[in-house]
């Protein structure tokens, strides 16, 4: 396939937005036979959901709901990163430990984690740390299968040749087993991040008292389907920026890697 | 040649060979299911200073006699010894080259030459700046801060070569390893190999199933036998003049004199691997 220049292809897909708008501008505003195909009760507009997410911006008052998401999504990837990569390398180094825990770690990572979310709610309150809880329970589980396979899939000739040049077991654990399970960690820093932000929307959808998911909770709950749509439409904004500066971090952590083809 | 060794007792008379291998045998298996012996009991002696080359077909065990003589591998029968001391453990004496990839791929060039210092505790600066040196000395100083990944295959074993040789080691061990490169390139290997060889002469066990280049490099050639129970079934002297020219060598009368004299037992066994069927 041969790429498409850079100015058409951005063309062709704002197109596609504004075609998309425009059907559901029109569909909400203008009867057909009598009807709105998409009843502005139900579907609201797009011209007053963009006026919905520029008074949350001009007011100011989104600014609080998009840091407490923020700090709750870091606060999820921090405890459940360190938590992943501590348990991660203590299994893969003890098989008699993990052998143990095994079907406890493959029950426990069966388990949908919005179960959990009203146990946290009991535990912890409606405050930050509920959501916290629930992030890490997604997170923990990502980090520590791929630190688990990163120290257990170290070359065995990378390790035979660390310990002829004379490495003891420490020095084997910096400068083996520590890059490896990183760079594993690192690969999946995209779903590990995009499961901590999970957590904390999912955790304030079910009970909050701030953070996006809250908007969008409390904006279903009186009817206001322009109020859901411009928390949906700022929460998918807030993902891409997040998923932006996780790449930014992967380029610069992982530059010893080969790219794959293309890429 | 004048030995400077400092004779310590009387019975270390004999020159004490750098790596010895009595009636070494390795069994692979046995708990639980049928062993498989590898290797039959086998000796081996390489001097100090010398060059050998272990020659045989594929799967002969050559490999696994080496990281005997590493300590990677315990034998089931037999001892092993460097300079007259019982192996215990890792062959601290001995460096390693191995057939695949060994490089750390997180670090850089420089830093995986280091690191072979660094690990012994000496300090990163002298390690970084002994590094260096022998990148250039392996021809690689421009790519000193590539990774791995970045690197040809010829130049990954020129930057496993120096992380072997800056620690110095009496013994180098080295397991097929040019194998996976082309042609050209094993050839020019082999003369760096010589080169840095000729100005600092350590005991060397040179594991390939390449005849020429066992020839052409060697002291000693010795041919193994094809598994299970490999043996060592001939052991021949290269009388070829040092300083060698890896690639013109192989045009030289006497070493094709000696390819067709080693070729012909070679041959009965690299058949017998193939089951018979050439």
């Amino acid at each position: 396939m041969t790429p498409i220049p850079r100015g058409r292809l951005l063309f062709w897909q704002v197109l596609v937005a504004v075609v998309a708008l425009t059907v559901w501008q029109v569909g909400a505003t203008v009867p057909i036979g009598g009807t709105y195909l998409l009843p502005k009760f139900f579907f609201s507009t797009p011209a007053d959901v963009g006026a919905r997410i520029w008074k949350l911006f001009a007011t100011g008052s989104i600014w609080k709901h998009l840091w407490i998401t923020l700090t709750e999504t870091a606060l999820a990837f921090i405890i459940g990163a360190v938590g992943g990569v501590v348990f991660g390398f203590w299994f893969a180094r003890k098989p008699m430990v993990a052998a143990i825990f095994d079907p406890y770690v493959k029950m426990a990572n069966a388990l949908p984690r919005v179960v959990l979310a009203p146990i946290f709610m009991l535990w912890l309150g409606l405050g930050i740390w509920s959501k916290v809880a629930l992030g890490v329970t997604l997170v923990f589980f990502i980090v520590f299968f791929n630190v688990y396979q990163g120290v257990k899939e170290v070359s065995p000739v990378v390790l035979a040749n660390a310990r002829m040049i004379g490495m003891s077991e420490r020095q084997l654990f910096r400068h083996v087993y520590w890059p490896s399970a990183l760079s594993w960690v690192f690969s999946s820093l995209h779903t590990s991040v995009g499961f901590a932000l999970v957590g904390a929307v999912v955790g304030e959808y079910l009970g909050a008292a701030a953070g996006l998911g809250y908007l969008i909770h409390e904006a279903e709950g009186v009817f206001d389907v322009a109020g859901v749509f411009a928390g949906m439409a700022i929460l998918a904004a807030f993902v891409l920026f997040i998923d932006w500066i996780v790449t930014k971090i992967e380029n610069r952590l992982l530059v010893w890697r080969p790219q794959p083809a293309g890429g | 040649m004048v030995s400077l060794r400092v004779i310590d007792t009387k019975r270390d008379l004999a020159p004490v060979p750098a790596v010895a291998l009595e009636d070494v045998s390795i069994v692979y298996g046995g708990t639980g299911g049928p062993a498989y012996e590898a290797v039959a009991p086998t000796s081996l002696a390489v001097g100090n200073a010398e060059f050998v080359a272990i020659v045989g077909p594929t799967g002969c065990g050559k490999s696994t006699l080496l990281n005997a003589a590493a300590g990677l591998l315990k034998p089931a029968g037999g001892s092993v010894s460097v300079f007259g001391q019982p192996l215990a453990g890792l062959n601290a004496k001995a460096g390693y080259l191995f057939q695949q990839d060994a490089l750390m791929p997180w670090k850089t060039a420089r830093d995986n030459v280091a690191i072979a210092l660094e690990v012994a505790d000496r300090p990163r600066a002298e390690a970084l700046e002994k590094a260096q040196a022998w990148l250039t000395k392996v021809g690689l100083a421009p790519f000193a801060d590539r990774y791995p990944h970045q690197l040809s295959g010829g130049q990954r074993k020129r930057v496993g070569l120096a992380q072997v040789l800056i620690r110095n080691p009496k013994i180098l061990l080295m397991d097929e390893p040019f194998g996976p490169l082309d042609a050209q390139t094993r050839i020019i290997m082999g003369g760096l190999l010589l080169d840095l060889w000729a100005t600092d002469r350590k005991a060397v066990m040179f594991v390939t199933h390449d005849l020429e280049e066992a020839i052409a490099l060697a002291d000693r050639v010795v041919i193994m036998s094809a598994g299970p129970r490999a043996r060592i079934i001939g052991d021949h002297a290269i009388d070829l003049p040092r300083p060698r020219d890896v690639a013109e060598i192989r045009l030289e009368p006497r070493f094709h004199a000696l390819h067709k004299a080693i070729w012909g037992q070679l041959r009965a066994e690299v058949l017998k691997a193939y089951g018979g069927t050439p």
